[in-house]
């Protein structure tokens, strides 16, 4: 029996959520006896899985595996779980993980648990921690099945490197037939998504409208972050709809998430719970922010953030 | 064409969320339940569809009779008719067999359900749907149109979105963007009048497994207080983000 982790790449490089799940692949193998299988598709270069323990990485070759399908990509992964006596599977949390992880499920009678956040603390019976409420509870749940699917929240195992020389092979899978056709593909190229970042920076009403938002932009730019806002910030239109943190938006898992002009309502506090390190910058000190942030600043941002970027290109430089 | 929407019954998003029974259970006290965002999202959507393209929704969800009154309110909102499969929700793989076994006897062209719950956060059930059905399946659904038995719709990717074809019977996972916030319907006297009468069926559940059991809840630890940097000292934070937090 082995483990199997789906690693993500894209353009011939991996993501970084595939580091991940391939570290807690690692930990779970060590802690199960087993091997560690990681699946790519159209991917030739699997060299840089060498890092984190990987033994076997099979790629996944033919047509279909050159655009993302989560049916096609599901029946793979499955094919080659059953191929090599897969019983734990670990995913990301990423949007494309998440959509194929159902179908997957299926596939392998098996049962899925997302939103995990540490390794089992029993494997017999599979025993996981995971997120709920969104993000205001834990759970602990405890599966049934012999075969478990596995989705990783991000940020939440981190990336741990371990040595390997994997065996690289490729294998052409039966292809899953779908009347689904991907017709156009819009994606924002050169910035980070929420998803991938390190450090998010948010924007609230606070701001008082879009043409202020260069400032926001800046700092980012210079953290390397991706921008987020709150929920009436992307309702006015002043942000575009997937920038959205909250209950009713994104999730965001960052090592630091700045919120400037933010108020801290309880829905968008539950989207940034998982967040290692909270930063607020609001006027009013009596902004509930502050009872959820790490560090705060009470003052204006129109003087604030001017200040703060300046510091912070002079920062980087040094 | 017939939809399917699949609703859930969630805590109201400004809940207090606490554990009782020894932190096994949910604690119920004075919180108010509501329709679950992504799911009135979706529903909405299905109303737009039986208004203009004369479709006929049906809501569905599995719960007891507590969960009636927010069927009432979907029925209010404008679908016509509702089941409740009488069953407790034990995991989301239960839930999604109940789906499937309601979607075989009613053979839905679209079979609508949020991408998650805000409770359990599972999001899997419309896609174990879809698998179990063997249904076309769309995520993450930002917007959709049915034109000639074929649905046209995008669906939210990381960084950006992405434009898909699909002949129908179709499984969407639904939330924000398949309408706006601002298109969200508020019954009026008449839909809530009309709701008493329209048909809400209740029925067994049929057998099935959950594959997963829930042990325990925990609340996260306690944060501790905030640390205040005066807005004239900018190279504190920068340094107590560098050196302390060390995050940048
Ligand atoms: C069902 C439901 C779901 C929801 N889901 C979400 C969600 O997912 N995400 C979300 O964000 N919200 C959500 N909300 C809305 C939420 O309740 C709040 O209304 C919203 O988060 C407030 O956004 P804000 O902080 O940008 O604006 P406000 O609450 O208006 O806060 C603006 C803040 O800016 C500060 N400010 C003003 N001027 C300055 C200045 N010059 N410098 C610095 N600070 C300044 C003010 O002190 C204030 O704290 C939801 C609400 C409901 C009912």
């Amino acid at each position: 029996m082995a483990v199997l982790t789906y690693t993500e790449s894209e353009n011939g490089s991996f993501k970084k959520s595939a580091f991940e799940v391939a570290s807690y692949g690692k930990a779970l193998a060590d802690q199960t006896g087993q091997k560690l299988v990681a699946v790519t598709f159209n991917q030739e270069d699997g060299s840089a899985l060498s890092a984190y323990g990987v033994d076997l990485v099979v790629n996944i070759t033919g047509g279909f595996s050159e655009t993302f399908s989560a049916k096609k990509f599901a029946a793979a992964i499955a094919q080659v779980a059953s191929e090599k006596e897969v019983n734990l599977v670990v995913i990301s949390s990423s949007a494309n993980s998440k959509y194929l992880a159902p179908l997957l499920a299926v596939k392998l009678t098996a049962a899925y648990t997302s939103n995990v956040v540490a390794l089992p603390s029993s494997t017999e019976p599979l025993t996981l921690k995971r997120s709920c409420y969104t993000s205001k509870a834990f759970s602990t749940v405890t599966s049934n099945q012999p075969i478990n699917i596995i989705g990783l929240s991000s940020n939440a195992f981190g990336i741990i490197e371990t040595q390997s020389t994997p065996e690289q092979t490729s294998m052409t899978t039966d292809e899953a037939s779908s009347s689904m056709v991907v017709s156009s593909v819009e994606k924002v190229t050169g910035t980070i998504t929420i998803a991938d970042a390190d450090i998010v920076v948010s924007g609230g009403r606070g701001l008082k409208g879009p043409e202020n938002w260069h400032l926001v932009e800046e700092l980012a730019s210079i953290l390397g972050a991706a921008t987020a806002c709150s929920k009436p910030v992307s309702d006015m239109g002043w942000r575009p709809h997937s920038e959205h943190v909250g209950q009713t938006g994104k999730p965001v898992a960052s090592n630091l998430y700045i919120a400037i002009g933010v108020s801290g309502a309880i829905q968008h506090l539950a989207g940034i719970n998982s967040c290692k390190v909270k930063v607020v910058i609001n006027i009013d000190p009596e902004a509930p922010f502050f009872k959820a942030a790490d560090y705060g600043i009470v003052g204006d941002a129109f003087d604030v953030l001017p200040k703060l970027i300046e510091k912070l290109k002079t920062f980087k430089a040094a | 064409m017939k939809i399917l929407v699949c609703i859930s019954n969630v805590p109201d998003t400004t809940s207090k969320i606490n554990f009782v029974e020894s932190d096994t259970k949910f604690d119920t006290q004075g919180v108010q339940f509501i329709i679950n965002p992504n799911d009135e999202f979706g529903l909405t959507r299905a109303v737009w569809l039986q208004q203009k393209q004369q479709a006929e929704v049906t809501v569905l969800t599995v719960g007891d009779i507590s969960c009636e009154p927010i069927l009432r309110k979907c029925l209010a909102i404008g679908a016509d008719k509702a089941i409740r499969v009488d069953a407790t929700a034990t995991d989301g793989f239960f839930v999604a067999k109940q789906i499937a076994s309601v979607c075989e006897k009613g053979s839905y062209d679209l079979v609508i359900a949020g991408r998650e719950s805000i409770d359990h956060n599972g999001s899997m059930v419309p896609g174990l749907v879809a698998g179990m059905l063997e249904y076309e399946y769309i995520t993450n659904c930002i917007s959709l149109e049915v034109e000639n038995g074929q649905a046209i719709a995008a669906r939210e990717i990381d960084g950006g979105k992405e434009i898909v074809t699909s002949e129908l019977p179709l499984v969407l996972g639904a939330q924000k963007g398949l309408v706006e916030e601002s298109d969200l319907i508020i019954p009026n006297m008449r839909g809530i009048m009309q709701a008493r009468k329209k048909p809400l069926d209740v029925i067994p559940p049929i057998d099935a497994v959950a594959s997963s059991k829930v042990t325990s809840f925990e609340k996260p630890a306690a944060k501790g207080a905030v640390k205040l940097v005066d807005a004239e000292d900018i190279d504190t934070l920068i340094d107590l983000l560098h050196n302390e937090a060390k995050v940048i």
